[in-house]
């Protein structure tokens, strides 16, 4: 399967003469060396990946680390020092104006943590802006519009204007207005950063669903652990503009790469997170092989009761074959560790 | 005039938006050093200081030498140069291409403005009368403010219209319209174009802010005689000078609201893949739009100060009467014309605001409750607008204004009323007048003019350097440089001289009403539209009282200086003031300051970043009447440039001294500027505030 | 929604109410002048045409021009623009057909070497003398010389000199110079005198005015360059203080004069495109001269009785029809 997006080696550098870096021993520099030294700002340092269609790709650092550079370098919002894009089969580093164009109004939309919604422009327009844009009469994009509008449960608010909404609500026509073009990828940046934590919640349940009901691709930027690990496929984390560690969440939090990203998952509950793939073990001699089975995938806590109720260790299966065994005592150590820390 | 009374409530109002806003202040990311922590604005005053004493020191050792004094009919080869390069343009007018394409442009405009004229106010032949007589010109001006802006709009209209015609200016109020109305369709049509460059492009914007500040600093007498030489005499000149001296806050402030537009939303919008002219006409405009609207109001009162002063070289208009004031000495002669100029700022001011107001409220759905009846206020003002029109062009009385003894008994109160006030006020004038200039503006006069031009110049530097940094240092340097260079070092020291002590005296005032405005509504409301008048009326009404009172001489000179200039100081100073957050007052007020503890330790400091554009805007207020100075006394640049307007063999003279006029503004405008750049604590706001900042001042005469 | 229907009812009423009185009194109609006007078009009172008069800004210059302007709309049917406008521009004005006339010159040479055919362009041409005659020189105001006579004569001016400083004169006595238009040689004169005086410009002549309207009213000491025919002379008849007498030649170096200012015969100055042509103006223009006397009455009409430029000039033709016909003939 031909992933739906695919990034090789790509470079932002920003200042002058940034082209000249590249393939240089500056470019291995530190960030702050080479400020010092050229005056230039690496944003993004030699990152390359695949999504996968249907993945749901978050992208995860502290501010500054190039993620928000990052997800702009996928639609050539800010122009690639070096390296590609490929983005559904086109080549995004290379296409000429109108076929950027073309990839923007028709295979990606994005949304941005801070809305940009138009203010003079009611609801119903801010969603069809896409639409509008492509050249779709007045009347089809509306009734398009207004679809979306009621699937991210706006309806009634088509002729507000967005200052008259709060903030979760704006940001939902941005996602209307994302999904209005009825694009193959979404790409968030950052959406809910600016929301209170309960609305928060609501958006990421809310993004959980699309995601199931539609099956978009989608490139989430986010500097959220927590959020992260809710909503990725994968996650990838990024530090100073390159990439630390790519893997899916519990991966990331079963074996951090480096003291990085150590810290970084050290507040996060890991029984909440771990599967059993991760606690499970080879069973002792003598010990009983009668216990329930769980899935490889189980979540640990959720593998708490039944590890619990039951005297036999319980059998942990990957499909029809048993790949090891966790008893009460596995388990509580995950979640006991997680309390003293 | 430029930043003409009543526009100024709207800049004003985004200028404070914006110090009150700033945006992009970020705060420190993680991992970046510690912000730099700069000594407060205290220190900068001890080498201040210092040079300052070595300055006085070395004029002690060495005044009266090297001062470049230049007698003031006298004039040196570069001017005489000047002048040959205006005579080359004067002989080959008939053969240069040049010339003759500007000639054409003038015809169009002069049979334009002549077309509207026999429309409005003169009689086209072979009707006595215009073709639209006063009582269809106003039923139509009604109808239109009914209709862009509502009926309180609409009664403004009519009392403006009937104001015109009662006080006995009817067609120059007519005329006058004409040239603005033209010139600012002129402006938006050339002035929109260039405001998406300058908003889209950082570089467009460096390269044409020069021209702007250059358009907006080079006193109108300079250019007046070279437009004439292109553009010939009469309404074509108008219509030119109307134009160049509006189209900059257009330019300027449009350009800054596309600017401004939020880099997400246009993000957002290009990730939809739209093209560039969708971007512009779909987000760009739409997002600046109030700001355009601004712009567009500044430029119309720009247009409406000019248009009264191009009756120097023949514009039609009510600049013609109030110049006949001049020529008989009568404030009263002066006195009703000037009132009707400001009363057609407010007309238009309020006209163009509450348009913008209520087209944005209908926008967004909130406008007509009963289409229906709107309907019917359309088509039946209509209906009554052309009756009224159909009427105007049948009877005499209802095409030609009856004529009313009120006008004329208003001129003769008012100059009544000057000649008592000069008569019993004249001592305590001569008092004051002695007072400020022995005690302030000789013992500066003598530091900066009397010192060997080296030493002011390194002065000068060294405090720019003090106070704004190397590149307020470096600004100033070639300022400094041309001023030498244009032959005029002696005049131009005392006319900074003025331009300082007047903005020092201006800031005074500022301070005392401005606190007293934004403490108290009352004040506000009562003070605030004589501030609009006093920025609106030509310079020309009150120079003859004031020089009543103070005779010619330098000190009238500031004091049509701080007319001029304290309105717009004032207001920015209460604007900035009253924009203090009130959780802050409340906070200090709960620790139990005295109201005085309260304005100097909270509401002053936190209205710095106003305090300094209020600064900036007074020294280039006064600066622009540096002109309007030499007319009554004062000398220097002033006069150099009424001299070269005046006679044509001292145009070169006129030229340089309008150049060096324009070298001061940059100067004193970039360390101001830089000034407030230096000052951390005041925030970007500040930085933003001076990019709207508007016109300098009046076309200067 | 109701209040702003009664709002509207009431406009409209007032409106029709304002229009019906209005239009009750005096209800004169224009087609009748429009017929008028027609037949006298078509009768042809076209032989004057355009009559583009430059209005230099001063009141005496206004008199001259406006009593010309009339007489050319009254009695020859001439259109007559008045073109407000400064010398310079008045004389550039020739060359575009915008001036045809400037009536008051009060000598221009280098406009004269710019604009006549001998060295310049020869758009522009000597119409020969106004009648009127203009008296420059220094001036007191009248309390000043009934109560130091001594003062009319230069030779006691630096007795008073002390008297005469100002905040402007840098511990000298002040001379008031005049507004930049016009020739002045003061500098020189104060110089070559030995006058203890400082030249200090007024900058207009609105601003010299108002100082020797001040100077009588307050009794203060003023000297300062003016000239006669001057309207403010009727209000406040300043007295000329005597300098060493004009002699031929004595002004011709600016850097070396130290005497009077000579009278001026003020000049008529037409455009030459405009003398040629066939007009019933030209005649009227080469002809017209008046006195010093006739201007200050026109003047002081306009500056001190406040009527317009136009009545002014009316009321003096009605009172001097003689000699208006003299320039007819």
């Amino acid at each position: 399967m031909t992933a739906a997006l695919s990034v090789d080696s790509l470079w932002k550098i920003f200042g002058p003469r940034s082209d000249k870096i590249i393939g240089t021993p500056d470019a291995e520099l530190s960030r702050a060396d080479l400020k010092a030294k050229t005056g230039n700002v690496v944003g993004v340092k030699d990152v390359s990946f695949d999504v996968a269609p249907g993945e749901v790709f978050v992208v995860m650092g502290l501010s500054g680390s190039g993620k928000s550079t990052l997800v702009r370098l996928l639609t050539r919002l800010i122009e690639p020092t070096s390296g590609s894009v490929q983005l559904g089969g086109v080549d995004i580093t290379s296409a000429s104006e109108g076929q950027l164009r073309d990839v923007r109004r028709k295979q990606v939309s994005m949304v941005f943590q801070h809305f940009g919604l138009l203010p003079h422009r009611q609801v119903i327009d801010n969603v069809a802006y896409g639409l509008e844009v492509r050249g779709v009469p007045k009347k089809e994009r509306r009734a398009k519009a207004s679809e979306i509008v009621d699937l991210v449960g706006l309806d009634g608010y088509e002729k507000s204007y967005p200052d008259q909404l709060s903030g979760g609500m704006q940001q939902r026509v941005g996602l209307a207005r994302a999904l209005a073009g009825d694009p193959e990828m979404l790409l968030f940046d950052e959406p809910f950063s600016a929301l209170d934590p309960l609305i928060r919640r609501d958006m990421q349940n809310e993004v959980i669903r699309l995601h199931r009901e539609l099956g978009k691709t989608m490139v989430f930027i986010t500097h959220d652990l927590a959020e992260a690990l809710k909503l990725g496929d994968r996650i990838m984390i990024l530090r100073d503009g390159a990439i630390v560690q790519i893997g899916t969440p519990d991966e990331v939090v079963a074996r951090p790469a480096d003291d990085y990203v150590k810290d970084f998952v050290s507040e996060v509950p890991k029984a909440h997170v771990l599967t059993l793939k991760w606690v499970m073990r080879e069973p002792r001699p003598g010990e009983a092989m009668d216990g329930p089975t769980l899935p490889v995938t189980t979540v640990v806590r959720q593998a708490a009761r039944a590890a619990i109720a039951s005297d036999a260790p319980i059998r942990v299966m990957d499909g029809d074959t048993m790949v090891g065994v966790v008893d009460e005592e596995d388990i509580m150590r995950v979640v006991v560790a997680e309390e003293e820390a | 005039m430029s930043q003409v009374g009543p526009g100024l409530r709207a800049t004003a109002y985004v200028e404070t938006e914006k110090l009150n806003n700033p945006k992009d202040r970020r705060p420190v990311e993680p991992g970046a050093a510690p912000p730099v922590v700069e000594d407060s604005g205290i220190s900068r005053w001890v080498p201040a200081l210092a040079i300052v004493v070595l300055w006085v020191v070395a004029w002690v050792l060495t005044k009266g030498t090297h001062t470049l004094d230049l007698p003031s009919l006298s004039r040196t080869d570069l001017h005489d140069r000047l002048t040959e390069i205006q005579n080359g343009l004067l002989e080959s007018r008939s053969t240069n291409p040049f010339m003759q394409f500007t000639n054409a442009i003038a015809d169009v405009f002069r049979s334009t403005v002549d077309w509207f004229q026999r429309l409005l106010s003169k009689p086209a032949f072979p009707r006595p009368v215009p073709q639209i007589g006063w009582l269809g010109v106003t039923a139509i001006a009604t109808y239109v403010g009914l209709v862009v802006a509502g009926w309180r709009i609409a009664l403004l209209v009519v009392a403006s219209f009937l104001s015109f015609g009662v006080l006995g200016y009817w067609d120059p109020s007519m005329d006058t319209l004409i040239v603005v109305l033209i010139s600012v369709l002129l402006a938006i049509i050339i002035g929109m174009p260039l405001a998406v460059w300058i908003g889209t492009s950082a570089r467009a914007n460096a390269v044409v802010t020069v021209f702007l500040d250059l358009m907006q600093t080079m006193p109108t007498f300079v250019y007046l005689l070279p437009i004439v030489l292109f553009f010939g005499i009469g309404t074509s000149a108008a219509v030119v000078a109307t134009l160049i001296y509006s189209l900059p806050p257009i330019i300027r402030i449009a350009g800054f609201g596309i600017r401004e537009v939020p880099t997400t939303t246009i993000e957002a919008t290009d990730s939809s893949g739209q093209t560039y002219w969708q971007r512009l006409f779909k987000v760009q405009l739409p997002m600046a739009r109030k700001t355009i609207i601004v712009g567009l109001n500044q430029t119309t009162l720009a247009a409406l100060s000019m248009a009264t002063l191009a009756s120097f070289v023949d514009g039609p208009g009510l600049g013609k009467p109030v110049l006949q004031g001049l020529r008989v000495n009568d404030v009263g002669t002066a006195f009703v014309p000037g009132v009707l100029i400001v009363v057609m700022a407010v007309m238009l001011d309020r006209t163009t605001t509450a348009a913008s107001e209520r087209s944005e409220r209908i926008a967004r759905g909130g406008g007509h409750a009963n289409p229906l009846q709107r309907r019917i206020v359309v088509l039946g003002g209509a209906v009554v607008a052309l009756v009224a029109v159909y009427l105007s062009r049948t009877y005499v009385s209802l095409a030609e204004f009856p004529t009313y003894g009120i006008g004329r008994s208003i001129s003769t109160a008012v100059s009544d009323f000057v000649s008592w006030i000069t008569t019993n006020f004249g001592g305590v004038t001569g008092g004051l007048k002695d007072g400020v200039t022995d005690w302030l503006l000789n013992p500066v006069q003598s530091v900066l003019a009397e010192s060997p031009w080296y030493v002011s110049f390194l002065g000068i530097a060294a405090l720019a350097l003090v106070f704004g940094g190397m590149r307020a240092l470096a600004v100033c340097v070639v300022c400094l440089l041309g001023i030498r260079y244009l032959d005029l070092w002696h005049d131009a020291m005392i006319t900074l001289n003025m331009t300082l002590v007047a903005t020092v005296l201006v800031m005074a005032l500022a301070l005392v009403f401005g606190v007293w405005m934004a403490r108290d509504r009352r004040v506000d409301l009562g003070i605030r539209p004589l501030l609009d008048a006093g920025q609106t009326i030509p310079p020309f009404v009150y120079l003859i009282p004031v020089l009543a009172l103070f005779g010619p001489s330098r000190f009238t000179a500031i004091v049509a200086g701080i007319v001029y200039a304290a309105p717009a100081a004032i207001k920015l100073v209460a604007d900035g003031v009253k924009g203090v957050s009130p959780t802050t007052i409340e906070a200090g007020r709960s620790t139990g300051q005295t109201t005085w503890q309260e304005i100097t330790k909270v509401q002053l400091p936190m209205a710095k970043g106003s305090l300094v554009l209020a600064t900036n805007q007074g020294l280039l207020y006064v600066l622009s009447m540096t002109v309007i100075g030499g007319l009554v006394g004062a000398g220097a640049l002033g006069f150099d440039v009424v001299y070269g307007f005046s006679r044509s063999e001292a145009w070169g003279k006129g030229a340089a001294a309008g150049l060096t006029i324009v070298l001061l503004g940059v100067m004193l405008d970039r360390i101001t500027r830089a000034a407030a750049d230096v000052r951390r604590d005041d925030g970007p706001g500040t930085r933003r505030a001076f990019n709207v900042r508007l016109p300098i001042g009046p076309p200067g005469t | 929604m109701r209040t702003a229907r009664s709002r509207g009812a009431r406009l409209g009423v007032l409106a029709t109410i304002a229009v019906m009185a209005l239009s009750a009194c005096g209800g004169g109609s224009i087609e009748s002048e429009t017929k008028a006007n027609e037949e006298k078009a078509a009768s042809g009172g076209g032989e004057c045409g355009d009559l583009n008069m430059a209005v230099n800004p001063w009141v005496g210059y206004e008199a001259s021009a406006y009593v010309v302007g009339t007489v050319a709309q009254e009695q020859l049917g001439c259109t007559v623009n008045y073109k407000e406008l400064k010398e310079d521009v008045s004389w550039q004005g020739f060359g575009t057909g915008d001036v045809d006339v400037v009536i008051e010159d009060w000598g221009h040479p280098d406009l004269e070497k710019k604009f006549f055919a001998d060295s310049g362009d020869g758009t522009a041409e000597d119409f020969g003398p106004q009648g009127n005659v203009g008296i420059i020189g220094w001036y007191v105001p009248p309390w000043l010389a009934q109560e130091h006579p001594d003062i009319l004569d230069y030779k006691n001016l630096n007795k008073y000199a002390q008297d005469f400083a100002t905040s402007e004169s840098g511990g000298k006595g002040q001379f008031l110079g005049a507004d930049p238009s016009y020739v002045q040689f003061d500098e020189a004169i104060v110089n070559n005198l030995d006058l203890d005086f400082q030249v200090v410009f007024s900058g207009s002549e609105a601003a010299s005015i108002e100082a020797f309207r001040k100077a009588e009213d307050n009794k203060e000491f003023l000297i300062g360059y003016f000239y006669a025919p001057q309207y403010f002379m009727a209000e406040v008849p300043l007295e000329k203080v005597a300098l060493p007498p004009y002699t031929d030649g004595c002004q011709d170096d600016p850097q070396d004069v130290a005497c009077d200012y000579p009278e001026t015969e003020l000049k008529k100055i037409v455009g030459t495109d405009w003398a040629a042509s066939d007009s019933t103006a030209v005649s009227l223009v080469k002809n017209f001269t008046w006195t010093n006397e006739d201007q200050d009455v026109v003047a002081a009409y306009i500056a001190s009785d406040k009527m317009s430029p136009e009545d002014a000039a009316a009321k003096w033709i009605a009172d001097n029809q003689d000699k208006v016909d003299a320039w007819l003939s």
